[in-house]
């Protein structure tokens, strides 16, 4: 059994995981013909806690409850792998990415957020505020306004073939491309 | 909404356990699979790794899949339910969104799942990110008549 949580501990390779991810796809649609996609659930929480009137936030929330159960439970699936699957390694990462990040001061690798960046002290400073609360308040335009995430489009858009989703995800990554070579060192180094 | 109207009896706790169950497991995977690191988005962002783009191939190849295998059985929900594809019709939105959440996505190196899970992990502050992100939702829908679709 030790062996096995040993086993378990470690990263998982993309081979393992990355069908499994898939698998979340069909699971929903059995469960109760839910489509997987989280992004929506910050559009709940809004219509849930703030709608002000406004439209898109006037629909039957009620009925997307599943969604917010499931995320409840990523919580909760976070708590448990980093309690008993957590693991003692460091994160292996690229090493120029590592030399790159070591030249701005961030050596702290234990984790798989980066220690050094995501504290509340770093939040209130210029860099930890474009990179969470900027970051934060671009995630939660850019999925609702293009209709989805990566789970939404990437995944379950494309499993279903939409050219939309197919878009949405280039669009995506191209954003995030530009965003990480060009900007992501300029917030980093100040 | 896309899904038909709710029976009463499937708004049961026992209905909603499902989704926390499957939602516990998703949870897991993404800590496992690194998904939620910052540091393996900035490795995908900077093709140093193939890791997630490995992760996000599979995953999409076993979706078609199981989608293609769902619809030739004409497999039920466990509810015995047919199960329903709603199709997503392209507009401006998946370009000029889909750019501004690549934005977000390289800078908080997350998606919205993930922040979820980081926070279970320990790393409390992405609850500001996770608050910001539904600020970001809010001003989007705020905002929806402005913005071409």
């Amino acid at each position: 059994m030790s062996d096995l949580i040993e086993t378990l501990s470690k990263p998982w390779p993309w081979y393992i995981s990355g069908p499994l991810i898939g698998l979340t796809v069909p699971a929903l649609l059995l469960l109760g013909n839910k489509s997987f996609g989280i992004s929506s659930t910050l559009r709940h929480v809004c219509a849930m806690c703030v709608p002000a009137k406004i439209p898109f936030f006037q629909y039957n929330w009620r009925s997307e409850l599943w969604n917010l159960f499931f995320v409840l439970g990523i919580f909760f699936g976070g708590v448990f792998a980093a309690l008993f699957l957590g693991g003692t390694d460091e994160v292996v990462i690229d090493e120029n990415l590592e030399a790159e990040l070591l030249s701005y001061g961030i050596n702290n690798f234990s984790a798989l957020v980066p220690a050094d960046l995501f504290n509340f002290e770093v939040l209130f400073s210029l860099k930890g505020f474009v990179l969470m609360v900027v970051g934060g308040v671009l995630v939660g335009f850019g999925t609702r306004y293009a209709g989805g995430c990566t789970s939404g489009h990437s995944i379950t858009g494309i499993s279903m073939l939409q050219p939309a989703s197919v878009i949405a995800t280039v669009c995506f990554m191209a954003g995030g491309f530009f965003c990480a070579n060009l900007i992501v060192p300029i917030v980093l180094s100040w | 909404m896309s899904n038909p109207p709710q029976r009463e009896r499937s708004a049961t706790i026992g209905f909603y356990f499902r989704f926390l169950s499957a939602g516990v497991i998703f949870g897991i995977l993404l800590v496992k699979s690194e998904v939620i690191s910052w540091f393996r988005i900035q490795e995908m962002f900077r093709l140093q790794s193939f890791h997630m783009f490995g992760v996000i191939g599979s995953a999409v190849f076993v979706g078609i899949i199981s989608i293609l295998i769902i619809k030739k059985l004409r497999l039920r929900t466990l509810d015995g339910e047919p199960i329903h594809f709603v199709p997503r019709r392209f507009h401006k939105g998946n370009v000029i969104g889909g750019l501004i959440f690549g934005f977000g996505w390289a800078l908080t190196g997350a998606c919205p799942g993930p922040l979820y899970a980081q926070i279970g992990t320990g790393a409390l502050v992405v609850f500001v990110t996770l608050l910001s992100a539904v600020v970001g939702t809010w001003l989007y829908g705020y905002f929806q008549s402005k913005l071409p679709h």
